[in-house]
């Protein structure tokens, strides 16, 4: 079974929501899911950050909608972590 | 749901702007009916039923007012910040959150403007109403509206005086004064 463990993500989003509310929504996709996000740009109206994502098996369509729904913008995956395990 | 408007406000930078609305429109909606209780005691006496419906005419007028002027308002300016923001986003906004905000708080401002000023007017016409099914004040019923409206006006200056953190007493005393500066000048054209 394939495992996303890990991914790094380059996103623009508005001001509003903040970091912390964009966090907490992506960490509430999933149980386990830790967020750490840092801010590397700010502009008049948005802001350029990078969200590291770890979990057991990240979502990454919920992730994605999520990210959308709070109106930021996927820029690109810029780190991926995957894992086969051996299920039973 | 609750949760989720609070959400909506915050993203969009409304909840000052709805306690504005509820301020300004509420004062407005207290000083008018103070204005008319004043007018009416001063003028030659008048039956009970009349004033409640001039009154009562006022306050549905300053209601409708307030969620129509509101909405209209609220929503031009929420359509162009969002259109402002997609620009910055280079990305439409569809179906998110901000979009959300840009349709439901226009609605909840008009909500609040419109009903701050009637049901404060509904406060201070109380007395009207209760003096007709036979329940009797201290006060005459007008006198008793006039007292309720002053004590309305100082409970938004109280809330002016929490949100600004400056004194509690001299914000109501001051917005008080405001009123009853008000009613002299009432006296003073109106009743000379």
């Amino acid at each position: 079974m394939i495992q996303v463990k890990r991914l790094v993500l380059d996103v623009l989003k508005p001001h509003q929501p903040t970091c912390l509310e964009l966090a907490k929504s992506i960490a509430a996709v999933g149980a386990g899911y830790q967020v750490d996000i840092r801010v590397e740009e700010v502009d008049e109206k948005t802001e350029t950050v990078r969200i590291e994502l770890e979990a057991d098996d990240i979502d990454f369509t919920a992730v994605e909608a999520c990210i959308q729904q709070l109106g930021a913008a996927l820029h690109s995956i810029d780190e991926v972590k995957v894992e086969h395990s051996v299920s039973n | 749901m609750w949760r989720q408007l609070l959400f909506l406000l915050s993203i969009s930078n409304s909840d000052g702007i709805i306690r504005r609305y509820f301020v300004v429109n509420g004062f407005d909606g207290a000083l008018t009916m103070l204005g008319l209780m004043t007018g009416f005691i001063v003028s030659p006496p008048t039956e009970l039923s009349i004033v409640i419906g001039v009154c009562l005419s006022a306050a549905i007028a300053l209601g409708v007012s307030g969620v129509s002027s509101a909405y209209v308002s609220e929503s031009a300016e929420r359509k162009r910040t969002l259109k402002q923001l997609e620009d910055a986003m280079v990305s439409s906004l569809d179906e998110t959150a901000h979009s959300d905000a840009a349709r439901w708080v226009p609605l909840l401002t008009a909500i609040v403007n419109g009903m701050a000023p009637f049901t404060m007017s509904l406060l201070i016409l109380s007395p009207l109403w209760l003096s007709q099914y036979g329940i009797e004040f201290i006060l005459a019923p007008l006198h008793a509206s006039v007292v309720i409206a002053l004590a309305i006006v100082f409970g938004l200056g109280v809330f002016l005086g929490r949100i600004s953190d400056m004194s509690l007493l001299v914000s109501g005393l001051r917005t008080m004064l405001l009123a009853i500066l008000t009613t002299v000048l009432i006296y003073f054209f109106a009743g000379a």
